[in-house]
């Protein structure tokens, strides 16, 4: 059971005198639920989601973004775990150790990357987030005997190269991914096409959520996955989103605009974000309110309260 | 990716180019060029007199042109000092021609060619092999299949004395002439070793043949010259492959290659070239096609100081066609300057020109073509495109596709991109688990895939691993 923390936090743009767009933003999300995000354009959603995972366009001027984690999230590492393996402060993090730690950000405009298959893309990910995690767990102690073994010399004749350090096998890999694919009713043949390139809209998403569930995070942050969807690709990619709530019990923080998507991704909480925070909080009734009436009854209740 | 290339990618590509081995030759000429240097080597080699003639012709015409000065934003080669090359080396092997037996080449050469995974290579998928050493040929092998069906592939100088008609009709006469640059008039001067390769009509030479060239001395110049010619309807695909270590004093490598591409023929030439940082590599390659051939040029260029290298085809020959693909990086101090050049001077003519360079920490690439399309080539067609993949605002990287359009009823495509290495990219990768240089590294192997996927797998798997090897700035 995780659970992302987010308090007080707040960004700008990182620039000399950048926009300030994040204002002090609270929100806390535990694996296995899902949360729906709302607000109107530029209210700080799509930033609240860059700064979460790390993007480089954003400095953080205050708060505290941190992950904690128990032994079930961390049953994979072969290292001892002390208490201080359990709380993470991501902001002190690479964008790629916080990926290791559990945090996917579903792009609204995912990058295209030409000449990179998916099969090649994913492999990769996947193997990079178990070294990743191996690193992050190990004792400080271990990494400088692992640096020793280095200067060592290789473990094998330099002309094998390195030893297998147990990576992902292609057999394995196609298992997961095959069931995976199979889930989210996708065709094989994405597998050898170029990462997003020439992808429509729609299975751009699709492919978004398919990553999600491929590397398993611990919490998923959605950025708008549900814009550009047709009304089939929107039930193929809500049952994505709902398995990964159901088969691997991952927190969900969706970013949307519409109560349409809601409708087949059924959210535990609601939040509004208005100029750079969270200003209301409710169950699933509170998207359907905003549905019909917008956000002007919102900012006043939130002015009211100030 | 299939574990073929896995097994193949955890090879120490690093160890294997950064090596170098003690200097041991039977015969080395002064450094410097004169007359009697070309009569030394000619003599050494035991040439026939018009060879020797030939020589002497090109050496003329080496001293009376001047060094190339004037062209836009070339590289600079006031370093490059004839005088300060020697010329010619000759490694102690007692067998004159090489050997057709691995096993009987002296060790330190066997082990040099071993860990630059020559024999593997040929193991695996080539139907002959060829190892140059310095400047003469030490390991020359072709299967005999090939050989039954009247394949030669034999090394330069063996071709001189054994098939003497077909190398004095074809070298450097109508292909490349000494008289086409003064490095190709030093070539024809002092050349030694490089490959002959003939196909006779329609034979289909299945699996590639190749060529390894390797430079072991400091400040030595390799001048290997290859020339192939592949008879009408015959098929073939050369690969080449270069690199020297790494040594203080500059080396000059200046190969020389003439492909005569029959009718209906269709040969394919890659190569893969990694010198060492100091090396000026300054080549002439030129095909000729006739009616309804086909010439591919694929060229990875990695390494050097500086490299000018512009293969070109001359499309002579109604409906014969051309396809380049190049691909070249650039790091710190190095300006590499490649390109392609076609003559559309017959109708019908076709050709595809694509290339790919990335550049980084202030390294400079630059597209220099040129596209001729004679008047009176009617329905010719050419498409040319460049794009080029900056890692940081201190490189440069340049384009200049030259035209020159003599004839109206042609069609005509030029596309160009230019950019910066995306940080959004970088990013998306990154979220995904990719650290910052393996996000870059994916990049940057997805910009060349087209090129790679044109490559047989061993080929492929070295250029990726070298260009991940430049990037992480290791390669000497």
């Amino acid at each position: 059971m995780a659970t992302l923390e987010i308090n007080d936090l707040h960004a700008r743009v990182a620039e000399e005198d950048g926009e300030r767009i994040l204002r002090g933003v609270d929100l806390t999300v535990e694996s296995g639920d899902i949360h729906a995000l709302m607000g109107p354009n530029g209210s700080g959603k799509s930033t609240l989601a860059k700064v979460i995972a790390g993007h480089p366009a954003y400095e953080v001027t205050g708060g505290e973004v941190l992950l904690h984690l128990d032994e079930e999230d961390v049953a994979d590492i072969d290292a001892e775990i002390d208490d201080e393996d359990y709380h993470w402060e991501l902001l002190e993090l690479e964008p790629n150790e916080r990926a290791a730690l559990g945090i996917f950000l579903g792009f609204q405009y995912p990058a295209e990357i030409e000449g990179v298959t998916m099969t090649n893309f994913l492999r990769q990910a996947l193997n990079a987030k178990a070294d990743e995690r191996e690193e992050l767990f190990e004792e400080e102690e271990e990494a400088e005997a692992d640096a020793d073994d280095e200067d060592d010399g290789y473990d094998t004749s330099p002309m094998e190269g390195p030893a297998d350090d147990g990576e992902i096998g292609v057999a394995e890999f196609q298992e997961i991914l095959s069931e995976k694919m199979e889930l989210l009713d996708m065709d094989e043949k994405f597998m050898q096409r170029y990462l997003n390139a020439g992808f429509s809209g729609g299975e751009k998403k699709q492919n978004e959520v398919l990553q999600a569930a491929m590397l398993e995070p611990a919490v998923a942050v959605l950025d708008e996955i549900d814009s550009g969807l047709d009304i089939d690709r929107l039930q193929d990619v809500s049952k994505g989103i709902n398995a990964l709530r159901d088969e691997q019990g991952t927190g969900v923080l969706q970013i949307t605009h519409y109560q349409r998507i809601l409708d087949y991704v059924e959210p535990d909480h609601v939040h509004v974000m208005l100029d750079g925070e969270v200003v209301k909080s409710g169950g699933a009734e509170l998207a359907e309110k905003l549905e019909d009436k917008g956000y002007d009854w919102v900012r006043e209740d939130a002015f009211e309260a100030a | 990716m299939s574990s073929q290339q896995d097994e193949l990618k955890e090879t120490d590509t690093e160890a294997r180019f950064e090596f170098k081995k003690e200097e041991k030759s039977a015969f080395q000429t002064e450094k410097g060029l004169t007359e009697e240097t070309v009569r030394v080597i000619s003599e050494d080699k035991d040439e026939p007199e018009w060879m020797l003639e030939r020589r002497l012709r090109a050496l003329e015409q080496f001293q009376e042109m001047p060094m190339p000065t004037d062209w836009p934003a070339q590289p600079d080669l006031s370093e490059v000092d004839v005088d300060e090359i020697i010329p010619y080396i000759r490694p102690d092997v007692d067998v004159r021609a090489g050997v057709d037996d691995w096993t009987e080449l002296p060790d330190e050469i066997k082990d040099t060619f071993d860990k630059l995974g020559i024999p593997e290579a040929e193991k695996n998928a080539l139907s002959g092999v060829g190892a140059q050493y310095e400047s003469e040929v030490v390991y020359q092998n072709m299967q005999e299949r090939w050989e039954e069906k009247g394949v030669i592939f034999c090394n330069m100088d063996e071709a001189v004395q054994e098939h003497e008609e077909l190398v004095r009709e074809h070298f450097m006469t109508k292909c490349v002439p000494p008289s086409d640059n003064k490095f190709a008039a030093l070539h024809g001067a002092i050349w030694s070793g490089g490959s002959f390769v003939y196909v006779p009509e329609n034979t289909t030479v299945d699996m590639p043949v190749q060529a390894y060239f390797r430079m072991n001395s400091e400040g030595m110049g390799q001048f290997e010259h290859t020339l192939i010619i592949a008879e009408e309807g015959s098929e073939v695909h050369y690969i080449e492959g270069c690199s020297a270590p790494k040594y203080s004093a500059f080396n000059l490598h200046s190969g020389g290659v003439e492909v005569f591409v029959g009718e209906d023929a269709h040969v394919q030439y890659s190569t893969v070239q990694n010198w060492s940082k100091n090396t000026y590599n300054l080549n002439t390659k030129r095909a000729i096609a006739e009616k309804g051939g086909r010439m591919e040029w694929i060229s990875g260029s990695m390494g050097s100081k500086a490299t000018m290298l512009y293969p070109s085809t001359i499309l002579k020959g109604r409906g014969a066609s051309d396809n380049h693909i190049t691909i070249a990086f650039a790091g710190e101090g190095q300006d590499i300057d490649t390109g392609a050049k076609v003559y559309h001077n017959a109708p019908e003519t076709k050709s595809t020109i694509e290339s790919k360079s990335i550049s980084k920490d202030g390294g400079r690439t630059n597209y220099r073509g040129l596209v001729h399309i004679a008047d009176g080539a009617e329905n010719s067609s050419t498409a040319v495109e460049c794009d080029a993949l900056m890692f940081d605002n201190e490189s440069t990287s340049d384009t200049m596709p030259y035209m020159e359009i003599n004839e109206s009823k042609v069609d005509v495509a030029h596309e160009a991109t230019v950019g910066k290495i995306g940080d959004e990219d970088i990013f998306y990768l990154q979220s995904r688990g990719l650290d910052d240089d393996d996000a870059k590294q994916m990049i940057v192997s997805g910009f060349i895939e087209p090129i790679t996927e044109e490559l047989p797998i061993e080929y492929a798997v070295e250029l990726n691993r070298l260009v991940e090897l430049e990037m992480e700035g290791s390669l000497g």
